[in-house]
């Protein structure tokens, strides 16, 4: 599946985020097609990881609102919600594995919360997950014996533990080496790929989005919203904005 | 946990051919995590109902297939395959073979089972846990000793010690633990007044319930109870403190910056805690008088000046200095171990909760034994 099928599965509208005072952003909105890889850019502190976790429903809007497939993340329908909880998958930055748990039993625990699965099928499945993020053989660790890198593939075996449709990653590269860090973009296009899962990734790592993302979406602080919106490769070309172009090319702004 | 209904399969089997010979079977629908034991039973019961000479599997009607779907087809074949049986999986889309290759059948296999170390005979046992205790022991006193070592140098240099730390501390440790100290302290006075009043009422001894309660309070309860209080308040605090410290790597960032943990981090709270914890015992022995007192006056007929003299003779100040010396030296010890099981922690959350216990835990049970050791001590001296 490709970005060209166009079925909005995650449709942003018009959101607002606000902490205090301070305003993060304003009037965001775009949709992220099924299948698709979208890449959320931008400098630091301009709310990137905000948006995501508003996109998540971890944080409220101050207005506006998140639908995943027509539905609006932040229902107070609890049966909706846990449907909705099912279809998404978020790999956290620091990985978000329980420290006092095996990497089988932090693979497991969704497993065994949202299925009615006998616990022979679901060893099975957390055999099979551990497997397609390279981690065979791992599922006795503890996190505290991992290297940053496999954390990562650890973490992400638990995003996908129920085949969920939709996965976010937030700064998934953050403090891997570049093989590592090139290792995890190769598995984020297979499993893209091969399962069609739609991505949505927070990065400012310039080769992961140009590798991986069919679209970016990008968010300027100063703007307090989204600058630029299309293909990576399309906006290093043709952007006019200095901004994107500033971005694109590592170059500094003019300070103000 | 919010249920859910178990949706129905909404995939389906289409049998062509006779028993026992080449059949084709059809799937159709939806492959997905949901049904992956629902397929599996279904699929052994055609197994053995039909019992085919010959399997192929047509999957060209199977809409979505989700990685736990893909795993059920592997399954599949690898269970005609243990039963010597022909089989072929036909039709497959490429979405799907994309889907398949994922799967890695070598690590489905379950893994050698880790051999489990021999269960310890009870004497090893009692060994491990001696050595464990005695070796814990020895680096709680190498501990304390450090930290006395800092007090002594910090006294010869007082202007290095983190003063500004030390009263946030006293605050957290001593003007905020006021209420609660208070407030157990009076109720304590009031329960042993009471109690012991009933026994010596019998006797006509109705004043001795204030030397009762004025040696109890003063000599044991008070110290204790101000020690065990602050242990639980700002040793747990100390010990979770130092301890998400070491977790975040602010320790190490400490040391490589040129710091000594022991006196920019455990210094100040061991050191607000012996300023504030012999004070907060005078309170509280105040506050166990009062609440004994308010038994005397109101439920034994003595009169306030009475009992207050009463008080006055039971005590001297030997005894007072006595405990105000003893909770000083629980003070070291609360804030001492806190800071200690806090500088232990490896890992993450779960040790830092496990740090606060026993930061707990052990300070109470040094406090009653450095208690007894002082009754002791003290019972000579006099």
């Amino acid at each position: 599946m490709t970005s060209s099928d166009k079925n909005p599965i995650i449709v942003v509208e018009n959101l607002t985020a606000r902490f205090g005072d301070r305003t993060i952003f304003t009037n965001v909105s775009f949709q992220v097609n099924e299948g698709e890889v979208l890449v959320i850019l931008g400098g630091s502190g301009c709310g990137k990881s905000t948006l995501m976790k508003q996109m998540i429903g971890l944080y409220r809007p101050a207005s506006g609102r998140v639908l995943i497939k027509g539905v609006d993340i932040n229902t107070p329908d609890e049966v909706q919600l846990r449907q909705l909880r099912m279809q998404i998958g978020v790999l956290f930055q620091s990985s978000a594995l329980f420290g006092s748990m095996t990497l089988g039993e932090n693979v497991a625990l969704p497993l065994g919360e949202y299925t009615d699965l006998s616990p022979a099928s679901i060893d099975l499945l957390v055999r099979m997950k551990l497997a397609m993020v390279n981690l065979t053989g791992s599922a006795e660790l503890l996190p505290s014996e991992l290297s940053g890198g496999m954390k990562k593939r650890a973490g992400l075996a638990r995003a996908m533990a129920l085949d969920p449709s939709i996965l976010f990653f937030d700064e998934p590269s953050a403090g891997l080496d570049p093989i590592t860090s090139a290792e995890l973009d190769n598995l984020i296009k297979t499993i893209n790929s091969s399962l069609g899962t739609t991505m949505v990734i927070v990065t400012h790592e310039l080769e992961s989005i140009f590798d991986i993302a069919h679209r970016v979406v990008m968010l300027d602080k100063t703007a307090k919203g989204l600058i630029a919106e299309g293909d990576p490769h399309y906006l290093r070309e043709h952007s006019t904005d200095p901004r994107v172009v500033n971005f694109f090319q590592r170059r500094v702004g003019e300070l103000k | 946990m919010p249920t859910t209904s178990r949706p129905k399969p909404d995939y389906a089997f289409q049998i062509e051919g006779q028993k026992r010979e080449k059949i084709i079977l059809s799937i159709s629908g939806r492959l997905v995590l949901e049904h992956l034991e629902h397929l599996e039973s279904e699929y052994a019961a055609f197994l053995t109902e039909m019992r085919p000479a010959e399997l192929t599997v047509d999957v060209s009607q199977v809409e979505y297939l989700d990685s736990a779907g893909a795993l059920a087809l592997i399954q599949m074949e690898d269970q005609a395959k243990a039963q010597n049986l022909p089989f072929q999986l036909v039709n497959l889309t490429d979405a799907a073979r994309r889907i398949m290759a994922l799967v890695d059948r070598q690590a489905l296999q379950p893994s050698p089972p880790v051999p489990k170390p021999r269960p310890w005979k009870a004497l090893e046992q009692v060994g491990a846990v001696s050595l464990s205790v005695l070796n814990d022991f020895v680096q709680v006193l190498t501990f304390l000793g450090g930290l006395l070592i800092a007090l002594a140098q910090s006294f010869r240099h007082p202007g290095k010690i983190r003063w500004g730390d030390t009263l946030f501390y006293m605050k957290r440790a001593g003007v905020d633990g006021l209420p609660i100290v208070g407030l157990i302290s009076l109720l304590l006075g009031l329960i042993i007044a009471f109690m012991s009043s009933l026994q010596l009422k019998q006797f006509g001894a109705n004043i001795y319930v204030a030397s009762l309660l004025a040696i109890a309070m003063v000599k044991e309860l008070g110290p204790i109870m101000t020690a065990i209080l602050v242990a639980g308040r700002s040793g747990s605090a100390f010990a979770a403190e130092i301890g998400t410290m070491m977790v975040n790597e602010e320790v190490d960032a400490l040391i490589i910056m040129g710091f000594d943990p022991l006196k920019f981090l455990a210094l100040p709270k061991v050191l607000a805690t012996m300023l504030v914890v012999p004070v907060l015992t005078l309170y509280a022995d105040f506050f166990g008088l009062i609440g004994g007192m308010i038994v005397g006056v109101v439920g034994l007929d003595l009169t306030v000046f009475s009992y207050i003299s009463q008080t006055q003779k039971s005590l001297n100040l030997f005894d007072l200095l006595s405990s105000l010396v003893k909770s000083a030296v629980f003070a070291l010890l609360i804030a001492g171990i806190g800071c200690q099981r806090g500088f232990q922690v490896r890992g993450g959350a779960e040790a830092v909760g496990s740090a606060t216990t026993s930061a707990v835990v052990a300070a109470i049970f040094l406090i009653i034994v450095t208690d007894s050791a002082f009754a002791i001590v003290l019972h000579y001296l006099r």
